[in-house]
């Protein structure tokens, strides 16, 4: 193979005159992880209304989040980032959507983002949350009203706390595709992990040594996350159920 | 709103889009089933294989499940090329980035296939190994014969949600500028300054084909549970 490997590469001045090669990578790894986790927090919490909203017995309630769950866990994340980005702006009131294409680039990319990344997330999460009340067996309930809990003390104080130490494997996994999926970003112009990477590649013709780092520190972050959870889960196992 | 569609636009890059979807279907139908099928390799490896072969899959299943599939993809659009300049000595050979895409989706879907296929071999009772090995079947039989028809059988709805993940996932190809589905969408949106009706109709028709697939997980579903 003719490549001619330079592993010094890191520490080199990028062409753009934004700063050593190492200092895009971080930078664009710091918008890799604020992104994912601040998107984490708010799909975590829309997800966990819309799972309780789909066991409850109104159907006012659970037929709507039950049309949402559907149609955001079945359409590409990227083609909801695009009409996040290109189709909504047109189809609002003319001057919002002049308010919002004149935004500061970067902020308004970065917002996109994160509503499209939120949104996709929340309908997963809310699929878990769902099974996870489900499972949550149906003595409890009737135990929760046996002692007057009505219905939202029922889920705050019995239902919730037990089905989330049931789901912990499956939102941790959730979690780790939300820190992958935020990749997306680079299609609409916001420089993350992936899209630093593609940039150094080509600025630098140096595409494997910009590839292996971000392959790296891809895979650590998620190495390190699963073992950060294995340990909470073993902490928060609920007592006489067979272990994931 | 002041927007006013067009949906004719539709109409006149129809030829376009169509063979957008062709492309889509087979990103979806080659990394379905040399997906499936390097999965399985990977699944016997891991549970049977010898204690190197076991760790160097495990080794890969988790490598290419911890990185974006975007990722995945600009190494095999990079990689791709240069292994062939490689191997055939031609210093421009060059390969259209389909080949890259079919080999990025193959390789990785792999990995996420090779759980759902491990934990469909767990799904078997250890019974049936050990009744199958007493009738006189070598392991390699039993595994043939009694175990991996009862874990294909349990893991059916998995590979198909993996599939609907799978059909979801070919739309990344954009970053290469691949024309599949939403490749050709854009391109004829870009043409006709179309952006919102092609978005729409894009959607909607990814929500379709998917619904089809959740339809199809719940009638297997529905008669495992029948049967």
């Amino acid at each position: 193979m003719q490549y001619s490997w330079d592993f010094m590469i890191y520490f080199k001045p990028s062409l753009t005159g934004e700063g050593d090669y190492w200092e895009l990578i971080l930078q664009g790894l710091g918008r890799t992880v604020f992104l994912s986790l601040l998107s984490w927090v708010l799909a975590l919490s829309f997800g966990t209304l819309l799972g309780i909203a789909r066991t409850l017995p109104l159907r006012w309630l659970s037929w709507p989040a039950a049309v949402f769950v559907h149609c955001f866990r079945n359409t590409p994340l990227l083609v909801q980032l695009f009409l996040w980005f290109y189709v909504v702006p047109e189809l609002l009131p003319a001057e919002w959507g002049t308010a919002i294409k004149r935004m500061d680039p970067t902020l308004g990319q970065f917002l996109t983002v994160l509503v499209a990344l939120t949104l996709y997330t929340a309908a997963k999460a809310a699929e878990v949350i769902r099974s996870g009340i489900l499972a949550v067996s149906s003595g409890q309930k009737q135990a929760a009203s046996a002692l007057g809990l009505t219905g939202p003390r029922a889920y705050r104080h019995v239902i919730l706390p037990q089905a989330f130490r049931m789901i912990m494997p499956p939102l941790t996994s959730d979690f780790l595709n939300v820190f992958k999926n935020s990749s997306v970003a680079l299609t609409i112009g916001f420089m993350e992990l992936t899209g630093q990477t593609r940039q150094i590649g080509d600025f630098s013709s140096q595409p494997f040594e910009a590839y292996i780092a971000a392959t790296v520190i891809y895979s650590l972050i998620t190495l390190s996350v699963i073992g950060f959870m294995r340990r909470i889960e073993k902490v928060t196992r609920i007592p006489g159920y067979l272990g994931a | 709103m002041a927007y006013s569609f067009d949906w004719g636009t539709l109409v006149r890059g129809w030829p376009f889009i169509l063979d957008g979807l062709a492309t889509t279907a087979l990103l979806v139908a080659v990394g379905m089933a040399l997906g499936i099928a390097l999965g399985v390799v990977l699944a016997l490896a891991r549970l049977f294989g010898p204690r190197w072969l076991s760790l160097a899959a495990a080794f890969y299943v988790n490598i290419f499940r911890a990185i974006p599939l975007i990722l995945t993809i600009f190494w095999f659009f990079f990689l791709v090329p240069l292994l062939l300049r490689a191997i055939t000595g031609n210093p421009y050979a060059g390969v259209g980035p389909i080949y890259a895409a079919l080999a990025a989706f193959v390789l990785a879907e792999a990995a996420y296939y090779c759980e759902i296929v491990r934990a469909g071999i767990a799904s078997v009772r250890s019974g049936q190994m050990q009744a199958a090995t007493a009738l006189g079947l070598t392991r390699w039989q039993a595994l043939r014969h009694v175990v991996l028809p009862q874990a294909f059988h349990n893991m059916t709805p998995a590979l198909i949600n993996q599939s609907i993940a799978l059909l979801k996932d070919t739309s990344l190809v954009y970053v290469i500028s691949l024309n599949d589905f939403l490749g050709a969408a854009t391109k004829v949106a870009h043409r006709d300054g179309t952006l919102v009706e092609m978005y729409l109709f894009v959607a909607v028709t990814y929500l379709a084909l998917c619904s089809l697939g959740v339809w199809l997980v719940n009638i297997f579903k529905r008669k495992q549970a029948a049967g």
